[in-house]
């Protein structure tokens, strides 16, 4: 008898734990309100609370959310959306157009909303009927569609947002599938299931957790000792030691960002002061003294796909025209020649994070087997963003984490007037093409687009692209339903504890 | 006593001023725009460009400076631009936190310092004075984040016994509080115990040698008596003091064991408002921490006074 009382206590106890998922963040997130969100980090914690118009599967198509299909105007400039019938808020008011236009509006006229940039491009937004939207553009924009996937196409509540002002991120009303509970900055972020959800039988955890833990050794003991179920960004040093206990899975997706070195080519006077900077041989021969597998193997512990370009070889708009070039020192040595300076000097910007310092270190000494002298100037994050914006620096170690479309992590860096082009790169020619992209939907047409500015952009190397690192997770073998996108997110529909 | 507390007071307003002026100038020379630094990986210039506005990080110093000081005057220490919290509302989630893992710290440290000095002491050149020695080196060159991950690596990963990280509030769960509270609080205590045995060791020597122990032991006393009722009284004199003030710099110290533990205290509130540049997440808690230890200083002023007769004249 009490044998089985002790069985009965056990399995409640192991259903309560099934009830609670919990999930180890590598940073505390930032403010919870989609207009303002700022960080990668937020992202994770909007997935289980905030849905979106549109979302994103395994291969980057965008597939249905909140809207249930969309459809172009025949001059492009105008995007029509069909509304899920039946959803609601968290606090009980419905989503309808009207909620949609709320939204869009917010996003784009909220003083300092993050979002304005991304939906520049909407000229107005119109309630057609209670279920259909139409959103109205300057000028036709292929990207909008993924930009409807992230924290653009989030929906909050009216309501909530309007009576809470610029404090909404406080006590955030979405429609996602769990709900907002409670935050203790720095602890924990706690959501419970939200009972009307449109797409309940998906759901499968009473509550979430969130706790961000920033040192990844302890974010593994507790995953080890049994006090998280699912952690984010696990340290790729530490995955063989996980695969070899069956208690737990790793899983691994390919960003949708990348890895690179930013040169100053036009950004200052800095970028005639130094070989680099001033001719293209000499970067071309220190892409050629870069061995970029060996840079994964060395830096990474493997744990990235080696790419040259803004989106990673498996992706359908990465240009097939300029493949990755195989290391050649002696190809390398013989264009400084020819650029008549046989040993350049250069600094090398790095943000004190460990992946970029070994980066940094590896580059280091492959370019020295070409004659380059590369000294490493480590400087903190905040700062070097600082320097690299106003132009001060030769060459920069930075990562960015990416966007859906390739146009998000193309033109806002490699346009004349692209807001973060810090390498000073300006070819009206590229310009012209990524434009183009911008503004055609045929996905065939934009590949062939991207292709065209590949060739160019791997040819004058503003930005040598190095690699684009893996996400990797690490969860107890029990939890299953895990899907793996590239952007990142972790998608809490379909998590199921066994 | 009234004069002599409003003596004490009249000269603290003038120092929480020149501590305000001091956190304040400080933070300027951090390098890093706060508005590029605030506004994210998109770095949106609209974004930037309303953060300064907003943080008034256009207008020169001494404006800023007195946009600060008239709203801490009114009580409010503003908001966090990180999470949007009011940062008195972070101050007072986050001080109980440190507060209780100081104490926990500091009692650890007196209860292992006091214990390992008395003995090595009394057994003076025996092996437990080597051993108490050994003890106290390791203790003051073991770092802290080390010592905290070894300790989770066994006690929580290896053998299951404590939760790795995390904490919990002691008015849901005591227990679970405890358990939470425990690695961490001996990592801090554990270096600040090697300080507490090494003073109480000199100190005990010095009392043990003196003439009215001997007369004690004379009288045929009890050696247990002796060393804990005559000596260890007079040797703790000067370790209290040094654990008076050791409590202050652990308040402000445990910003590494809170990082290790995830603690969410006012170390790691600090470390990431710096790394942010959440200006007035930096200000409000340097300036409470300068406050409370301003306030511990002028207790103890205090209880001086009331103990000694001489001050009072």
């Amino acid at each position: 008898m009490r044998k089985l009382i002790f069985a009965a206590l056990a399995a409640v106890t192991a259903l309560a734990h099934a009830q609670t998922l919990r999930i180890g963040l590598a940073e505390d997130p930032d403010i919870l309100d989609p207009t303002m969100a700022r960080t990668f980090v937020g992202r994770i914690v909007f997935a289980g609370l905030c849905d979106k118009l549109l979302d994103l599967d395994e291969k980057l198509n965008i597939v249905p959310q909140l809207a249930t299909s969309y459809q172009w105007s025949a001059d492009n400039k105008a995007l029509t959306l069909k509304l899920r019938s039946g959803v609601t808020f968290h606090d009980g008011e419905k989503l309808d157009a009207q909620a949609v236009k709320f939204n869009l509006e917010r996003h784009k006229n909220m003083q300092g909303s993050n979002r304005r940039g991304e939906l520049a491009v909407v000229s107005s937004v119109d309630a057609v009927d209670a279920s259909t939207v139409r959103i109205n553009l300057s000028a036709p924009f292929a990207p909008l569609l993924a930009v409807l996937t992230d924290r653009a196409g989030m929906m909050v509540s009216p309501k909530a947002a309007q009576a809470a002002g610029d404090k909404f991120g406080a006590q955030p009303v979405c429609s996602g599938p769990f709900r907002f509970v409670e935050r203790v900055a720095q602890d924990r972020i706690v959501l419970e299931r939200f009972p009307n959800y449109w797409n309940k039988g998906e759901i499968h955890f009473n509550r979430i957790v969130y706790q961000p833990i920033v040192d990844s050794t302890v974010r593994l003991a507790n995953l080890r000792s049994g006090q998280l179920d699912f952690i984010e960004r696990l340290a790729p040093n530490d995955v063989p030691g996980l695969k070899s206990d069956s208690r737990f899975k790793v899983a691994r997706i390919v960003e949708i960002g990348y890895q690179g070195i930013t040169i100053n080519t036009g950004k200052s006077e800095m970028a005639q002061k130094n070989p680099l900077g001033k001719d293209a041989r000499v970067r071309e021969a220190f892409e050629l003294s870069l061995d970029r597998d060996a840079i994964v193997k060395v830096a990474m512990d493997g744990e990235a796909q080696v790419g040259n370009q803004w989106v990673a070889p498996s992706n359908r708009y990465y240009g097939k025209s300029a493949p990755s070039p195989k290391r050649n020192v002696e190809r390398a040595r013989q264009l400084l020649k020819e650029a008549g300076v046989s040993n350049p000097s250069f600094t090398l910007m790095t943000p004190t994070t460990s992946d970029a310092q070994r980066v940094a270190q590896v580059v280091q000494a492959m370019a020295k087997d070409a004659g380059f002298d590369v000294k490493i100037q480590s400087t903190e994050f905040a700062t070097s963003l600082n320097l690299a914006d106003k132009g001060q620096f030769e060459a920069y170690v930075l990562a960015w984490s990416g966007r859906a479309d390739p146009d998000g992590n193309l033109q806002t860096f490699i346009a004349c007037k692209g807001p973060l082009n810090t390498s000073g790169y300006c070819n009206p020619q590229v310009d012209e093409a990524i434009e183009k992209a911008r503004t055609t939907l045929d996905p065939a047409e934009r590949a062939k687009l991207y292709d065209a500015v590949a060739l160019q952009v791997t040819k004058d190397r503003p930005i040598v692209y190095l690699f684009h690192r893996h996400w990797l997770w690490a969860h107890c073998a029990k939890l299953s339903g895990l899907r793996t996108i590239p952007d990142g997110m972790v998608r809490v529909q379909g998590l199921k504890m066994n | 006593m009234l004069n002599y507390l409003l003596q004490r007071l009249a000269t603290i307003v003038p120092t929480l001023f020149f501590v305000s002026v001091l956190i304040f100038g400080l933070q300027q020379l951090l390098p890093g725009d706060p508005a590029i630094a605030l506004a994210g990986e998109d770095r949106d210039p609209n974004v930037v460009a309303f953060l300064r506005a907003k943080f008034h990080l256009d207008e020169p110093l001494p404006v800023r400076y007195w946009y600060w000081l008239s709203g801490v005057l009114h009580g409010d220490l503003g908001d966090s631009v990180r999470i949007q919290k009011p940062v008195s509302e972070l101050v007072a989630e986050k001080l109980p936190v440190t507060l209780q893992l100081a104490t926990m710290a500091m009692l650890i440290a007196l209860v292992i310092g006091i214990t390992a000095g008395v003995v090595s002491a009394v057994k003076k050149d025996t092996w437990w004075d080597y051993g108490a020695n050994i003890f106290a080196l390791w203790g003051l060159s073991t770092p802290n984040f080390w010592l905290g991950i070894l300790l989770i690596l066994l006690f929580a990963v290896q053998l299951g016994w404590l939760p790795a990280s995390g904490y919990v509030s002691p008015f849901e769960d005591l227990k679970g509080n405890l358990a939470a509270m425990i690695m961490p609080a001996f990592v801090l205590g554990n270096a600040f115990a090697a300080v507490l045995m090494r003073h109480t060791r000199s100190a005990m020597l010095q009392v043990l040698s003196s003439d009215y122990v001997r007369t004690a032991r004379a009288k045929g006393l009890e050696e247990r008596v002796v060393v804990l009722k005559h000596a260890l009284r007079n040797a703790l004199i000067p370790v209290i003091t040094l654990g008076a003030l050791g409590l202050g710099e652990l308040l402000g110290g445990a910003v590494l064991t809170e990082q290790v533990f995830s603690i969410p205290g006012f170390g790691k509130l600090i470390v990431d408002a710096v790394f942010n540049r959440d200006y007035s997440v930096v200000q409000g808690v340097v300036l409470c921490t300068a406050t409370a230890y301003l306030a511990l200083n002028l207790l103890a002023d205090l209880a001086y006074y009331l103990v000694n007769p001489r001050m009072r004249h």
